[in-house]
């Protein structure tokens, strides 16, 4: 984006005045025709404009009734988007990828990447009228460290301490070093919450709405915080968050008019929703990709001839046809998604093809090696369907492929990290390292294909401690080619995030992070008139 | 009588305690337990562990029954495993839904099964005891979400008249109860009503059969009162019988409705409850489904005995 631009939709988002658009552009260069064009554009949008007031429906998957406020037991999409509605973040990802300040104003960090110094926002209170200060920072982070069951415990096993180091500011060391750090922030369990809270019926936070009613698995309402500080944000004055894990019960109500807007509209209803003039959808590719993973270390697929013979086997075209009616992208068997600045472009699509797939079995010099796939709806909705396809094609070329269905019921206990063939997920991570930390550095609890290379985790440690980016690229791109040639995990396709609103909805925008503006949807839309 | 009805009772509560410990036991044979449900794939040893001392999973399975049944005997059924609230609290607002639910369905339901039924027998083999055959035999064919898919297509999506989802809360008022309510009692309604008709036609028409009723045609009785005054009380006692079952089946059979409609209702609950692996609440909610079966199964055969004379005076 140019700069021009940038001030542009930094006027179009009212965060700038007209005249000092104009201003700006003149200083830019552009002609005073050309500034007032733009301003004539902007002005012709201004129905785009936040507007204040009114009740957002939201009509959400992904709640239960063993729900919890508590941002560490935090799983899915209900408890989220209500989270990130009563509490802030140190740190947001915007939707540009970029890690932005929140609550932490500024952040510093010292060489190696290894400390980081958070500055922490002043003038900011608590629901119940404490001001927010270091303290609460500490504590929020300790949450997840230590003796915890908190979903964030994985990336914050590399915190080694966190102090205070003056009434607002606050000092992390790292384990090792992180230039990335920031986006382990915008984790979405990492809220922050008062020194000392631990009544999670009772949630106290800094966001821009208070708790009206809870009822785990049926309905979240919250109205607006009167002194918010975000004073750009939180537009609409209350929310209603109801949990309908039915898709088509989903739908109709969004048709019905009974909701303002829905996540995880089923691929196959997306022309339907398109056909009805009042509904949009807001589509975002991003970082949740599907992983049918080997195990790197264990016959068969010790045999790299083997896993060529499986990559080539699949056939990516038709699981996203198949299963995601093309609302996907094929995936290049490592976990990068196109939509990351560091993913690796030069690396050559692999495409289905049964005579390289033949090649390399005979190459591997297995006649029929014992193949079975476990795989399991509760990987992700379609899983199964997946494995079927993936059967068929690879039956094609001469693979033969057994498949035992497991029950969804201890699947993530009994079968994941313990089969050495089975489907899988990856929600995505902010950060390209991130990611390639949590499934494939040699020592990840996670690592579900025992993807051990020393290579890979050198090239790692190095990539997260280097600042310059200049130096990361090749370091990155580097790792998603060694996935890539020798890894053990074929991610197929990364699935497009598919929400649905009403067109009386502004603020709801495609974020590759998750679906409804990762999480933010309830402070970030608005109703028009 | 009493002691007959006593009888029912000690009976009923075996079947309970039986239950309870089927229940059980179920829960323990699945795969996996309420810490890994809960963590899915952000699970690591260390919060595995924490998690599952905290919630006292790591006691022998017995001891935890035990433990359970204990408090359950004096109506604590502790606090569900997952979310640390009472189960009372939890399963209270639900439970009364359901029953609103169920009542409401029950309430168009019987009359109007009864009604068509007797109405069957009077005009028996002409063009309306055929029609209504079959479409209460269309109705109870089709599942039950697509029945209720094709109300919402009709009533609430072409036409406006009903709201798609039933997300009433505990302070809903009555008449905006039964509105939002509507569209999953119509669908309850359309899959319980065959079942009832047509046992009701198909006992007064066996009654239809007895030397008294020929008696009370040769006395000149017209058609409609002899089904209604002289073969409906004597034929009151299957429909009785098949009233209970569907009933129950309306209070614990209903989650697909609850699904489809998203209506906070028991069966919601308890299917989330097990895929959580949440005992407590399993317990408590399988133990009132098994009350509510029992209980009504007990109410038909009280009611079946008072219907008929020879059983209320038995010589």
């Amino acid at each position: 984006m140019s700069e021009l631009e940038f001030w542009r939709d930094q006027h179009a988002a009212g965060r700038i005045s007209r005249r000092e658009f104009l201003a700006r552009a003149g200083a830019l260069g552009a002609g005073a025709a050309m500034g007032t064009a733009m301003v004539a554009s902007v002005e012709a949008q201004a129905a785009d404009m936040p507007r204040k007031g009114g009740t957002l429906r939201l009509g959400l998957a992904g709640g239960s009734t063993t729900d919890s406020l508590d941002p560490g037991s935090y799983t899915d999409s209900v408890m989220i988007d209500a989270g990130h509605a009563f509490f802030n973040a140190l740190v947001e990802w915007g939707e540009d990828g970029k890690p932005h300040p929140s609550l932490a104003e500024s952040w510093e960090v010292k060489p190696g990447a290894t400390e980081w110094i958070l500055n922490i926002r002043k003038g900011v209170t608590f629901s119940n009228g404490k001001t927010l200060d270091a303290d609460d920072i500490v504590y929020s982070l300790n949450m997840h460290r230590g003796k915890t069951k908190s979903g964030a415990a994985g990336p914050f096993k590399a915190v080694a301490d966190v102090k205070k180091l003056a009434p607002s500011q606050v000092q992390v060391a790292l384990t090792g070093g992180d230039a990335d750090f920031p986006y382990v922030l915008t984790d979405y369990h990492v809220l922050i919450v008062p020194n000392g809270h631990t009544d999670w019926t009772k949630p106290v936070g800094t966001g821009g709405y208070v708790l009206e009613t809870f009822e785990p698995g049926v309905r979240i309402t919250g109205k607006r915080n009167p002194n918010y500080w975000k004073s750009n944000r939180a537009h609409v004055d209350a929310f209603d968050i109801t949990v309908i894990n039915d898709s088509s019960a989903r739908l109709n109500a969004l048709m019905t008019g009974q909701i303002d807007a829905m996540n995880r509209v089923d691929a196959k209803f997306v022309a339907l929703v398109k056909k009805n003039p009042k509904l949009e959808i807001v589509r975002a590719s991003g970082g949740w990709h599907a992983v049918i993973s080997m195990m790197h270390d264990r016959p068969p697929f010790d045999n790299h001839e083997l896993r060529l013979a499986l990559k080539y086997g699949i056939d990516r075209e038709r699981v996203i046809k198949a299963l995601f009616s093309g609302y996907a992208t094929p995936g290049n068997d490592h976990p990068i998604p196109r939509t990351d600045p560091y993913w690796n472009s030069e690396l050559p699509q692999i495409k289905y093809d049964p005579d390289k797939a033949k090649f390399h079995l005979r190459k591997s010099g297995l006649t029929s090696p014992p193949l079975v796939l476990q795989c399991s709806d509760a990987a992700f909705s379609g899983a199964v369907d997946m494995a079927q396809l993936f059967q068929e094609s690879a039956a094609k070329a001469g693979i033969r492929i057994d498949l035992k269905k497991e029950p969804a019921d201890g699947f993530w206990d009994n079968v994941w990290l313990k089969g050495a063939f089975v489907t899988s997920y990856w929600a995505g991570r902010a950060a390209a390292t991130q990611m390639l930390a949590v499934a494939y550095a040699p020592d990840a609890p996670w690592n579900e294909s025992h993807y051990k290379s020393e290579k890979f985790a050198k090239l790692l440690a190095e990539a997260r401690a280097e600042t310059d980016e200049a130096k990361r690229k090749p370091m990155i791109w580097e790792m998603q080619s060694l996935l890539y040639h020798d890894g053990a995990t074929i991610v197929p396709v990364f699935r497009d995030w598919l929400d649905a609103h009403n067109k009386n909805v502004g603020g709801h925008t495609p974020h590759g992070g998750f679906d409804m503006n990762n999480g933010w949807i309830v402070e970030q839309a608005w109703l028009k008139a | 009588m009493l002691r007959l009805i006593g009888q029912r009772l000690g009976l009923g509560l075996l079947t309970l305690v039986a239950a309870s410990v089927l229940i059980f036991a179920g829960t323990e044979v699945l795969p996996g337990d309420l810490a890994s449900a809960i963590l899915q794939n952000t699970a690591t040893p260390e919060s595995l562990a924490e998690l599952r001392q905290e919630l006292g999973l790591n006691r022998p399975a017995a001891v935890r029954y035990f433990d359970w049944a204990s408090h359950a005997v004096v109506g604590e059924f502790g606090r569900s495993l997952a979310s640390h609230r009472e189960v009372v609290v939890e399963i209270a607002p639900r439970l009364r839904n359901t029953l609103f639910l169920a009542s409401y369905a029950a309430i168009v339901a019987v009359p109007l099964a009864v009604g068509l039924g007797l109405m069957a027998a009077i005009w028996q083999g002409g063009v309306y005891d055929r029609a209504v055959n079959f479409a209460t035999l269309l109705t109870i064919s089709v599942p039950e979400y697509l029945v209720g898919y094709i109300l919402i297509k009709y009533f609430s999506v072409r036409l406006g008249w009903f709201p798609s989802l039933a997300n009433v809360t505990p302070d809903t008022p009555l008449l905006s109860r039964i509105w939002l309510t509507f569209l999953p009692m119509l669908t309850l309604v359309l899959v319980v009503i065959a079942h009832m008709m047509r046992m009701t036609r198909a006992s007064v028409l066996q009654i239809m059969s007895s030397p008294y009723i020929e008696m009370a045609f040769l006395k000149g009785l017209p058609k409609w009162r002899v089904v209604i005054r002289h073969a409906f009380p004597n034929a009151v006692a299957p429909i009785i019988s098949v009233v209970a079952l569907d009933l129950a089946y309306l209070i614990v059979g209903v989650v697909v409705v609850e699904v489809v409609f998203v209506y906070p209702g028991l069966g919601q609950l308890m299917v989330d409850a097990v895929s959580k692996h949440d005992v407590p609440v399993v317990q408590a909610c399988g133990l009132i489904f098994a009350a509510a079966f029992i209980l009504l199964n007990m109410a038909a055969d009280v009611l079946a005995i008072l219907s008929n004379p020879r059983l209320r005076h038995p010589r």
